[in-house]
Parts: C-alpha cells; structure tokens; sequence
C-alpha cells in the first residue's frame, strides 16, 4: 500500500533509525578511541618491560602483569563467595520460596544491585578492613580479601537475578513430569530444573564475574593498591592493585599524551577486551533462549 | 528409616541450606542500609544539605555536591532518554530480525558490561580531549549517558514489545501513519514500563564515581558550577574523597554524606518499583 509520507515522518523515522544504531556506533567509537590512546604505548614502552614484572611508572616499570595478576586474584576471591551463595539463593527465590517471601527477596536483590560501589567502598573502609585486620591479625585490613568480599557483593545480584531469570523459564512440563514420576521436590530442582537451564546459570556466573572484573571504586578503596605479585593463598590476605583501581588512581596525574597516560589506556584495552569476549559470549545465550522462548508463543 | 523418609529428610536440608545461602545474600543488603541509616542520621541537618564544605572538608555541608550530582543526573537524562527511547522505538517497531538487528543486540548487552573506568578513559579521550569539552558537566553527563543507554533501550523496547499487536492493526486499520500509531497508541501504553527503566538507569548514573573522575568532577568547589563547561563537586565522588583521601575526618560527616547518597539512589528505585507495580496491576490487557 503506497502512502504518501509525509516529510515530517520520514525526518522522524530517520532519527529514530539512526539512533537504532547508536549501540553500535558507541561500541565502535569506544574500541576506536582506547587504540588510538592506547596502541602508541607498545612503541613507546619496551616489550620486555611491558611483559616484566614491576608495575613502577616513576621509574619507567610498566609491566601489565601484576596488574592482570591482582585483578585475578581479587576475582577469583570473589567468585568463591558469589558464585556458590548467588546460585543458590537463585534456586531458593525460582524453586523454594513460598510466593509471599519472593515479592520480598526479590526488591531487597534490586537494592544490592542499586547500591552505588563507591558507598560498597566507603563501608568497607570503615567497617570491613578494620574487621579483617583484627579477625586475622594481619598487618593491615586492605586486602584482596576485603576487595573479594565487597566484589562479592557487587557481583551477587547480577549472579542471583539472571540465575532466577533462567530457572524460572524451564519449562513447568519438566517440573510436573519429574513430580508425576515420583521425585522429590528437591530431586525434581537438582536433577530436572538446574540441568536444564544450566546455560542460563553458567551465563549468569559469566556476567557476575564480568562485573567483578571491571569493578573499580569499592576495590580501589579497600584493596592497599600494592603491585606485587604473591603466588599461592597469601595472596589474599596480601594487598594487591588490580587494573581498574590503578586507571582510576593515576589517570588523574598523568600529563596528557606521556607514555604513563598511553600505558593506562592499554590497560584500559585489556579491560574493554575482556568485558567484550564475556558479554559476547554471554548475549549468544541469551539471544539464542529470547529466540527460542519467542518460537515457542508463536 | 524408610526410602521415603530419607528422602524428605534429604530435601529438607538442601532447602535449609539454600535458605541459608538466601539469608546470607539478604541480609546484608538490610545491615548495610541499617547501619549507614543509623549512623548518618544525626548529621542530617539543615546546614549540613545547604552549605558549602568548611575546613579542608572537614566541616561545613554538601550542597555543592548534591546539587552537582542533580545536575549530572539531568544532564544525563536529557541525552540518554531522547537516544535510547529512540533507539528502543527502531528495535521494537522497524527493524527486522536480520543479522544486523543482531549485531545491535550484541552491543548492547556490550555496552552493559564494559567496566565503569573503561567509560572514564573513553570520555576522557573523545569528549574532553578530542572534542575540546574540557572537564566539564557536558563532558561527564555525556560519558554517563552513554554508560546509562543500554539500560534505557533494554526497558523501553521490552515495555514497547508488551503493547498488543492488535492496537497497533487497529490504529493502522482506521488510517494512522506507523508514526502517529507509535506516537499515539503505543508509546502511551507503555509509558509507564519506559519510565521505570529511565529512573532505573538514572539511578545507576546517579551512584557512578569512575567515569567522572577523569571527566568533570572536582574535588573541592565553594559555590555552584556557573555553566554547563564548569566542572562540578559530585555526591559519590565526594564520599569517595572524604573515605580515603582527607585524614582526620568525623565518620559523622562520611556517613551522613554516605546516607545522602543512599536515599537519593534507593528513592528513585522505590518510585521505579512503585511505578511498574501499580500500572502492572491496573493493566487492562
């Protein structure tokens, strides 16, 4: 059917395709920019220093790796704490809970998830370093510990809310069926439910330790900023400085263009990098249940 | 003790143990809000909203800073919700599933994941640097807004794709444009999904350090930024300085200043809550 349009229209429906495409133009202009601050560093900093060591920009030490290696440290601490305690609470909100404490779990979640880092950070300051200091009799409470633990938090709610999403879209057809066979409720949750939607809870974990690398504000705060590296499980009663924190901290007094401000943009390319290769991963699985939910109503 | 009884004794455990697992999640989210609650209260006075920070920051009160983040959150508004409702409107009313429509999907739950810090370095190189803005609140609102969009297109187009196919035929049927059927029919019905996702990306936008630092937040200011080229003192940014950065400081003033910041935040995810709430309850479809 031809319908004139009219010239108002056809400037609206321009507008609103070309910011259609927004995500995509930022996602470029995102990557195009930190190369472009970035990639001058590999010519500026010798490889071996970029691949050394120590992490000592006064003193022209750029080395990537301890950096790398806190942020690790400090991830994998978290994912001790979040990944086992976000799944589960995750089948207790989908699974257990009577309707009544799910309208009341799933608010306080939502809270977590609004709490800005930097008040995370502020009470770990205050309440958390002092309490791992004491508790451990460490030197000092700024820890990968303490850094895990608030990075825990940060991580859980993304974990709990997506783990939810994904139990609750198996379909109730397997539920009822395992149930008709004879199987426990709990039978029913852990040999029925999760492995059916055991994509969505792997995603779920992804996304969590997604967020648990690329926070910045509360780990800054509370991890001591120490770029060493400490092999084994001392480490995590150890300070350490993850990537993140150590963008935040020097950005601010690096002269603009010097090969300090390139080295931090670099840094800030491996973060991009890592956070594209997990999202990426993540948005298949998620784009490829959207779709099949969408084959299903259809 | 028979197979049976095993059994439910088996699954009373587990539930008890991922009970425990939600109670250890859950409560300190309560703990967290109650103690800064508890603590920041007796700093709450007048003169601690509507004054300027005295004695290195020491004293005095946050107003340049509450109304710093005020006008970020605006700022971040005016630019993310034109774009992102625009761009939930193309996903949800003209594009076809193509390998492209696609690709748009995939960066945006990119841009959902890319780490706060890595915005500041962004906003830093293409605003402030590239494009002259300097450290400024345009520069900052506009960093924000971009780290806020994705929340703003997921909301919205979901809120948009709710609206019964039927209206829109109807709309058509009786000789709408597609443009006056969206305009008319459908971003009216779905309003109130699309409000509860802009306040819930402002919310985040609101509670954000990292891609200010480097883009437009100032440490210390006594008065009120004169235009939008100005730097600004931020709530957030100031909680992080008056934490770690000014020996000596009264935990009063940081947790009064914590809970500032709080209420501000958890206030807008309230109204966001309330909001989708009560329109899902009055729906009518």
């Amino acid at each position: 059917m031809a319908r004139t349009r009219h010239p108002f229209e056809a400037a609206i429906e321009a507008i609103i395709r070309l910011s259609g495409y927004s995500a995509i133009i930022f996602v470029a202009l995102i990557s195009l920019f930190l190369l472009r601050e970035g990639l001058p560093a590999f010519g500026e900093v010798p490889l071996a220093s970029l691949f050394g060591a120590r992490w000592y920009p006064i003193e022209g030490f750029y080395a990537l790796g301890p950096l790398i290696w806190g942020s690790l440290v400090v991830t994998v601490g978290a994912a001790l704490f979040a990944v086992p305690l976000g799944v589960a609470a995750a089948m207790f909100i989908a699974e257990v809970a009577p309707r009544w404490l799910r309208e009341i779990l799933k608010p306080l979640v939502e809270i977590l998830a609004g709490l800005p880092s930097v008040v995370l950070g502020f009470l770990g300051v205050v309440v958390l370093v002092p309490a791992i200091r004491e508790s451990l009799g460490l030197p000092t409470g700024l820890t990968a510990l303490t850094g895990s633990l608030l990075l825990a938090g940060m991580a859980l709610p993304t974990i709990v809310s997506v783990a939810e999403d994904a139990l609750d879209a198996v379909p109730s057809a397997y539920k009822i069926g395992s149930l008709a066979l004879g199987a426990s409720r709990w039978q029913t949750l852990w040999r029925v439910t999760l492995p059916a939607a055991r994509t969505g809870v792997l995603t779920a974990i992804m996304l969590g330790i997604g967020r648990a690398i690329g926070e910045t504000m509360a780990v800054m705060m509370v991890t001591g900023n120490a770029p060493v590296v400490l092999l084994g499980p001392q480490a995590l009663v150890a300070p350490v400085r993850t990537m993140t924190a150590t963008v935040a901290a020097e950005m601010g007094e690096v002269a603009r263009g010097s090969v300090h401000y390139h080295v931090l943009f670099t840094v800030g390319l491996v973060l991009f990098a890592i956070s594209f290769v997990v999202n990426v991963l993540a948005s298949m699985v998620l784009l490829k249940r959207r779709a099949a939910s969408g084959r299903m109503l259809s | 003790m028979t197979a049976g009884e095993r059994r439910l004794l088996v699954q009373r455990v587990a539930f008890s143990l991922l009970g425990l697992a939600t109670a250890l999640t859950v409560l300190p989210i309560i703990l967290i809000v109650g103690v800064i609650a508890w603590k920041g209260a007796p700093a709450l006075e007048w003169s601690f909203l509507f004054d300027a920070p005295r004695d290195g920051l020491r004293a005095g009160g946050i107003w340049p800073a509450l109304v710093g983040t005020i006008y970020l959150t605006i700022g971040t508004g005016l630019i993310a919700v034109p774009v992102g409702l625009a761009a939930a409107i193309y996903l949800s009313e003209y594009a076809r599933e193509t390998f492209f429509t696609r690709a748009i999907r995939i960066a945006i739950i990119n841009l959902a994941g890319i780490p706060s810090v890595v915005y500041g370095l962004f906003g830093l190189a293409l605003f402030v640097l590239f494009l002259g803005l300097g450290t400024s609140i345009v520069a900052a609102s506009l960093t924000l807004s971009i780290m806020t969009l994705p929340v703003i297109i997921s909301t919205a187009e979901e809120a948009l794709r709710a609206v019964p196919q039927s209206f829109r035929l109807v709309s058509q049927g009786m000789g709408g444009t597609k443009w006056q059927t969206i305009r008319r029919i459908v971003l009216p019905q779905a309003l109130p999904g699309i409000l509860t996702g802009v306040i819930l990306g402002l919310e985040r936008a609101a509670g954000e350090t990292a891609p200010i630092l480097f883009t437009g937040a100032a440490l210390f200011l006594p008065q009120l930024p004169a235009s939008i080229f100005d730097e600004t003192m931020a709530l957030p940014y100031h909680l992080f300085v008056i934490s770690t950065q000014v020996p000596g400081m009264p935990v009063k003033v940081q947790f009064g200043t914590a809970l500032v910041l709080l209420v501000f935040v958890l206030s807008m995810n309230v109204l966001a809550t309330f909001i989708r709430s009560t329109y899902r309850r009055r729906r009518q479809w």
